[in-house]
């Protein structure tokens, strides 16, 4: 079922000129010497939208989510978290995310428990354990609380590193790859809980994804980006009807391998 | 502000306490190394010290126990800094920097968390072997009085320091630089003057020595030893540059925490 359907809360893109956006990029570009990883890349997530972040590998996905988590130095450009400049205020801003990611790990020897209590506690989280026995009850992880991260398997692992992207309650939530390596029931499982939980709290989701099946359950609103660059932006029935497609999957080859303007008029 | 600060430094010391408690092999390692230590330079100072003991001299010169002071001292040096650049390490080696520096932590919040987690190893690793120094050899550190907690917090500094640089190091180049974490401190042991006078290096050395913390830290823990008297004018040295190395180190902690940023490292942590 697709996600706008069954929650009719998820704003649509025009929502973004209403509120203030709870993710405002604009102009972001980052150089690593002579490789332009990201060049003038816009967007805007209105709050309570989902919104999937597309390209093939080397697009700029990982890095332009680097910038937003503040892990990497712009070389241009600004990034407003609820309206707070990610520069200017690194502490507050970072406090309204949470995130999670292939590229890092959470402490193998501490437990499921004591790595969610630090986390509460690096952000702030008052109650940080009737916080996380909630977590724990909503997210299936009750039986393994006291279990080394390191022994889990990967889809309870899958599931702790979302409990820690949850613990702050994040107004906006990045997910790289939330679903990748894991088997089609556990993958199907942790969208169904994105769906719930972003319907529940009106947080909004940041998602970069290969799976385009499953951005186009999940997301509202799709930026697809090549060689650095946002090359399109729309509602993922938007880019199906532009580029006269059945799926996403086809739209994201023809961008792959055509460019956007090229593949939309052909 | 300051409660939120202080709650995240709180939290990174308890991801370490956590650590710490869960490896009981990690606790090992900090006492083994410098109980090893003493024990030998323990017996190294008792053939000294005895009639036949071919060096006898060197203790009479310089008091008894002036060597085993010395080790112990030196360890404080030692494990200060690696116990902070460990706590580093460990988050290299659980991939855990990223979501770290994505969390309301600031750097020098980190920094500030990781140097109290390097005291608290310290600790742990040097509190058992004075006591067994007590029992082993009748020899009690603590027997400096206060002068004890002026030459371990001015060697705890200065450990500080070099971990700082280190840690930053790595955090910019990667793994690559980890063998630094162990052998750094090593080469200034020499220039320290631990176990002789740096009056005994050559004329060249011996400006550079009085550069280091460490020099004026040994050097005044041999004249009290010596004479019973502390020299005020060694602490107050050691302490002035430790203010130096210590505000370099964290200067250069910030600025490779600002380069690894710029570069993209902080994501992806490793080598």
């Amino acid at each position: 079922m697709a996600a706008t359907k069954r929650f009719g809360k998820i704003p649509p893109v025009s929502a973004l000129s209403s509120p203030t956006p709870i993710l405002d990029v604009a102009h972001l570009a980052k150089a690593f010497g002579p490789v332009q990883a990201v060049r003038d890349v816009s967007f805007a997530i209105a709050p309570g939208a989902i919104t999937g972040l597309l390209g093939g590998n080397g697009a700029g996905k990982t890095t332009t989510i680097g910038m937003i988590l503040g892990l990497i130095e712009p070389s241009a450009g600004r990034i407003l978290v609820d309206g707070l400049d990610l520069q200017a205020h690194p502490v507050r801003a970072r406090g309204l995310m949470n995130f999670s990611s292939p590229y890092v790990d959470l402490p193998h020897r501490l437990t499921v428990f004591e790595n969610l209590m630090v986390f509460a506690r690096l952000y702030g989280v008052e109650r940080p354990k009737a916080r996380i026995a909630d977590l724990a009850g909503h997210l299936d992880l009750e039986t393994f609380m006291d279990r080394p991260v390191g022994r889990l398997s990967a889809g309870q692992k899958t599931r702790v590193a979302l409990a820690k992207a949850l613990v702050n309650r994040p107004r906006l939530l990045l997910l790289d790859e939330p679903t990748a390596s894991l088997d089609p029931d556990t993958a199907d499982w942790v969208r169904r809980y994105l769906l719930d939980y972003q319907a529940e709290s009106g947080a909004a989701i940041l998602l970069a994804s290969h799976n385009m099946a499953e951005v186009e359950r999940l997301c509202s609103d799709v930026v697809m980006m090549r060689a650095g660059e946002v090359v399109d932006h729309d509602s993922p029935a938007g880019l199906l009807a532009r580029y006269g497609r059945d799926d996403l999957e086809q739209v994201f080859l023809d961008i792959a391998r055509h460019g956007a303007q090229k593949a939309a008029g052909r | 502000m300051m409660a939120g600060s202080l709650g995240r430094i709180g939290a990174l010391m308890l991801r370490h306490w956590y650590l710490l408690r869960s490896s009981w092999p990690r606790l090992l390692d900090m006492i083994y190394w410098p109980t090893v230590q003493m024990l030998t330079w323990g017996f190294i100072t008792l053939s000294m010290a005895s009639p036949s003991g071919a060096a006898g001299m060197g203790a009479a010169g310089m008091g008894a126990g002036v060597l085993l002071a010395a080790a112990m001292l030196w360890d404080v040096l030692l494990r200060a800094q690696l116990g902070t650049t460990m706590s580093f390490l460990e988050e290299m080696y659980a991939r855990n920097l990223g979501h770290l520096l994505a969390s309301p932590l600031r750097p020098v919040e980190m920094l500030v968390a990781l140097a109290l987690v390097g005291l608290l190893r310290t600790l742990i690793g040097m509190v058992p072997t004075s006591l067994l120094a007590i029992w082993f050899f009748g020899f009690s550190v603590y027997d400096m009085g206060l002068a004890l907690v002026g030459f371990f917090a001015a060697l705890v500094i200065m450990g500080w320091a070099i971990a700082l640089f280190i840690s930053g190091l790595v955090m910019r180049v990667g793994m690559g630089a980890e063998a630094l974490a162990w052998g750094f401190v090593f080469a200034l042991a020499p220039l320290s003057a631990v176990f002789y006078p740096v009056s005994v290096l050559p004329e060249f050395l011996q400006g550079v020595a009085f550069a280091l913390p460490s020099a004026h830290v040994f050097e005044g823990m041999r004249h009290l030893l010596a004479t019973g008297v502390v020299d005020l004018g060694d602490l107050v040295t050691a302490f002035a540059l430790d203010t130096v190395y210590l505000a370099l180190g964290i200067f250069a902690f910030l600025r490779f925490h600002k380069s690894a940023r710029n570069k993209g490292r902080l994501l992806q942590t490793g080598e």
